[in-house]
């Protein structure tokens, strides 16, 4: 589970172009030739106007007033409430941009949050014709959306299996089995998370922390609360309840990772996101705090930043062979590092590291993820 | 593949080789905006090419952050790496002590999806007299083979010294000292950055308040114990005095080092609270100074010469322990810096000296100072030496060379 900012990155990744100049009130973002200057959106607290709901597919450029008298957000969501593209933090009196790219046409929704709570006013948005998408006439690049999009279906169905077994175990009350069980099905998770937390809604339910806000009414639930199960307070009533939502949650994923369409600047965030995330939650201990199986955790993150690297490899190594050669080596040296921890099947635990092993996986850490960060700039060039 | 993408492609590639075409190329509509460098300020610019390197002698600035880092890269590619970044490492830093972003248009370079090369909040600040000074500890001579000069041993224990191995040590260091902190900070900052896969920090220190002055225009500052500090210290004017006491000779035994000098820095906790309760009659007994003027006890001036024959200053007074007359002659360059790090988790201030100086042989220079002083000096009942460490700085710069080549390249 990632903190909100995180969670903000990603939607300014998947909106496929960029949110430009969030944290600007001056900066008017330009529509693509051609397309009318961006729509208005007049935000209060208790309306959401746009000067216009539709727009040509292509790229999209709002401009959101909030004239309330509370911070508010601005969304574009597509189907299953994925995030296009959002702005958060809107003071009372400013003015933001937000541009999105939206190759395909269709139906989607716009939505303001007055008090940054809740689902928020929203209302239908439509996307007339369609678009050349940045994959489009770049054949390296649509094969590495390919290739990742096939990595993920086949994580997901992973997910879904040992998601299977891990909450079969805790309803037959094996806990020992599902002590087991736990940071293998979350390996599958772990490798896809920043498509995962793509749709909002998901990640908060499957990988949500106890400690984390949530909104009105909504439960701690997922992978955390039934770690706290296993290995604080023992299998509670609601247990086996809680791990049928969860499956039910991991099954709901791997019916919306079907429909998604990744692009290639998604793949490059991705992969630098799942860095951040082993260096704010797992080197930490943070994550798994319960049962202290963060370097499981530690390791999916990798594989799944090695993977989305892997599958744009062809086109980093096109645009900039150096860079390719210095991801190897970094990769490699964080791979060795990890191997010192291996434990029977699995990893040792958190609780056995020393400072100085958390301090060596940081540097490990802050080796590969300074030339990943480099990698979405190479490919939106 | 577009044409357009082909365009930018290639912009993009000549970026990696340094060159100013990536703000230009990838900001499209924003050519004329990032294009031209900003005018570096008209002042306060000190010239990082020069003899020596900039930020020994230099006037001493008034905030310093310090970082000391190991590297992390091992094997074959060791030496190639360390080499790599150090030439990175020399035109950000002699950018960035002009008044520049480490990397042209590197704050706000327009390419959105790419993170920004430099970190961006020292924009619009003036390079606020940044120098960067570079060094080399012997535990990286170790690694890349190389003999240590014997001036460069590892320092021997002294009596009370409570050192922390993670404050400790380092393969190289970066001394950073800036009028303005947030000027330092992001010059450590994006070297650090720079550095990750090839180095990792080891420890750092931010200091304020210097604590000596290092030229004869500037008035001695005072430390945290409220005394003038360095008021015999070196001064960049008296050039005899420093090339017999700070700059290494050819002949002194590692021609790389010729020009020279080595650094020593002691993280020295004070325990000011108890130090706060006690006299002013025993703190200026302590100190050999009194603590309005800094004039030694019995003077009235802070520069009168001090009369060791006085028995105004006691036998264990600091002034006289740390007196180069006491000394066989030893004097040393003290560049150091008061340094709070928060409290320390017991209500007390976890504050004292930051101790730089430069050197032109630590084993004969500050290896007798401190062994005195840590044995017969009463002040040392309220510091503690935490943190310590030695490095090697090469002589300053000529054109086109780049930090350690007299090293790397001997």
């Amino acid at each position: 589970m990632s903190a909100r900012p995180v969670l903000a990155a990603l939607a300014a990744s998947l909106a496929a172009v960029v949110v430009v100049g969030g944290c600007t009130s001056t900066a008017t973002p330009q529509g693509a030739p051609g397309q009318p200057g961006p729509i208005t959106v007049s935000a209060s607290d208790t309306a959401c106007d746009l000067s216009s709901a539709t727009a040509p597919a292509g790229t999209i450029s709002f401009t959101i007033r909030n004239a309330g008298s509370k911070v508010t957000e601005f969304y574009v969501y597509g189907a299953g409430d994925r995030i296009i593209g959002e702005v958060e933090n809107i003071g009372p009196g400013l003015t933001r941009p937000l541009t999105v790219e939206v190759p395909q046409g269709g139906t989607y929704t716009t939505a303001c949050k007055p008090g940054m709570v809740g689902d928020g006013i929203r209302a239908p948005f439509t996307v007339t014709g369609n678009a050349a998408a940045a994959v489009e006439g770049d054949a390296a690049l649509a094969a590495a959306v390919q290739g990742y999009q096939r990595y993920t279906t086949s994580q997901t169905e992973a997910l879904v299996a040992k998601t299977g077994e891990f909450t079969e175990a805790i309803k037959r009350g094996d806990v020992p089995a599902a002590q087991a069980l736990y940071p293998v099905s979350r390996t599958y998770w772990e490798r896809i998370e920043p498509v995962a937390e793509s749709f909002g809604d998901i990640d908060p339910k499957i990988d949500g922390r106890e400690d984390d806000e949530r909104d009105p009414g909504v439960e701690f639930t997922g992978y955390h609360r039934l770690e706290k199960d296993l290995w604080v307070t023992g299998l509670q009533p609601d247990s086996a309840a809680m791990a049928d939502r969860l499956m039910a949650d991991v099954r709901d994923l791997q019916g919306r990772v079907g429909t998604v369409s990744l692009t290639p600047l998604q793949l490059a965030n991705g992969a630098k996101e799942l860095l951040d995330e082993v260096a704010t939650g797992k080197v930490t201990g943070e994550e798994d705090r319960y049962s202290h199986t963060d370097l499981w955790d530690f390791r999916a993150n990798v594989d799944g930043s090695q993977a989305a690297v892997a599958a744009l490899r062809p086109v980093i190594d096109q645009r900039d062979p150096v860079l390719g050669q210095t991801l190897d080596q970094r990769f490699a040296a964080l791979d060795a590092l990890l191997e010192n921890y291996r434990s029977g099947d699995g990893f040792k635990l958190y609780t056995e590291l020393t400072p100085d092993d958390t301090k060596k996986m940081t540097e490990a850490v802050d080796g590969v993820s300074e030339p990943v960060s480099q990698v979405a700039g190479i490919i939106a060039a | 593949m577009s044409l357009r993408g082909f365009t930018r492609r290639r912009l993009l590639g000549a970026a990696g080789a340094g060159t100013a075409l990536v703000g230009a190329g990838v900001a499209g509509g924003y050519l004329a905006g990032s294009a031209a460098e900003p005018d570096p300020p008209a002042q306060a610019i000190v010239p990082f090419r020069g003899v020596h390197q900039a930020g020994i002698i230099t006037p001493a600035q008034d905030r310093l952050h310090f970082v000391a880092l190991d590297v992390t890269a091992t094997g074959p590619i060791l030496r190639q790496a360390v080499v790599a970044l150090l030439k990175r490492w020399t035109t950000a830093a002699e950018r960035m002590t002009a008044g520049a972003e480490a990397a042209p248009g590197g704050a706000v370079n327009r390419n959105p999806a790419a993170p920004p090369t430099d970190t961006g909040e020292a924009l619009d600040l003036p390079a606020a007299s940044l120098t960067l000074t570079f060094g080399v500890g012997g535990s990286l001579l170790d690694k890349l083979g190389i003999p240590r000069p014997a001036a460069l041993a590892d320092l021997p224990p002294f009596q009370r010294d409570q050192l922390d191995p993670a404050l400790s040590g380092g393969d190289l260091c970066i001394q950073a000292c800036a009028d303005d902190p947030q000027v330092a900070v992001h010059a450590v900052r994006n070297l650090v950055r720079m550095g990750f896969g090839t180095t990792a920090v080891r420890w750092s220190q931010l200091g304020f308040g210097r604590t000596s002055s290092t030229s004869t225009t500037q008035q001695t500052h005072r430390n945290l114990f409220g005394f003038k500090d360095g008021t015999n210290n070196l001064k960049a004017e008296d050039t005899a005095a420093l090339d017999e006491h700070v700059w290494a000779a050819p002949t002194d035994g590692a021609a790389w080092m010729a020009g020279g000098t080595y650094l020593v820095a002691r993280r020295i906790r004070m325990h000011v609270e108890t130090w706060d309760r006690t006299s002013l009659t025993e703190q200026e007994s302590l100190t050999g100074r009194t603590k309005g003027t800094g004039a030694p006890m019995g003077a009235t001036d802070e520069f009168a010469p001090v009369d060791l024959g006085s028995p105004l200053i006691a036998d264990d007074a600091h002034i006289r322990l740390a007196s180069a007359s006491s000394l066989g002659g030893v004097r040393i360059l003290r560049r150091g810096y008061n340094f709070v790090d928060g409290s320390d988790g017991a209500g007390h201030l976890d504050a004292g000296l930051f101790f730089l100086a430069f050197m032109r042989d630590p084993q004969r220079q500050f290896v007798p100072m401190q062994s005195a002083l840590a044995r017969h000096d009463r002040m040392m009942e309220y510091i503690e030496h935490t943190g310590s460490a030695v490095f090697a700085c090469p002589a300053g710069l000529g054109d086109g060379a780049y930090w350690g080549q007299s090293l790397l390249e001997a």
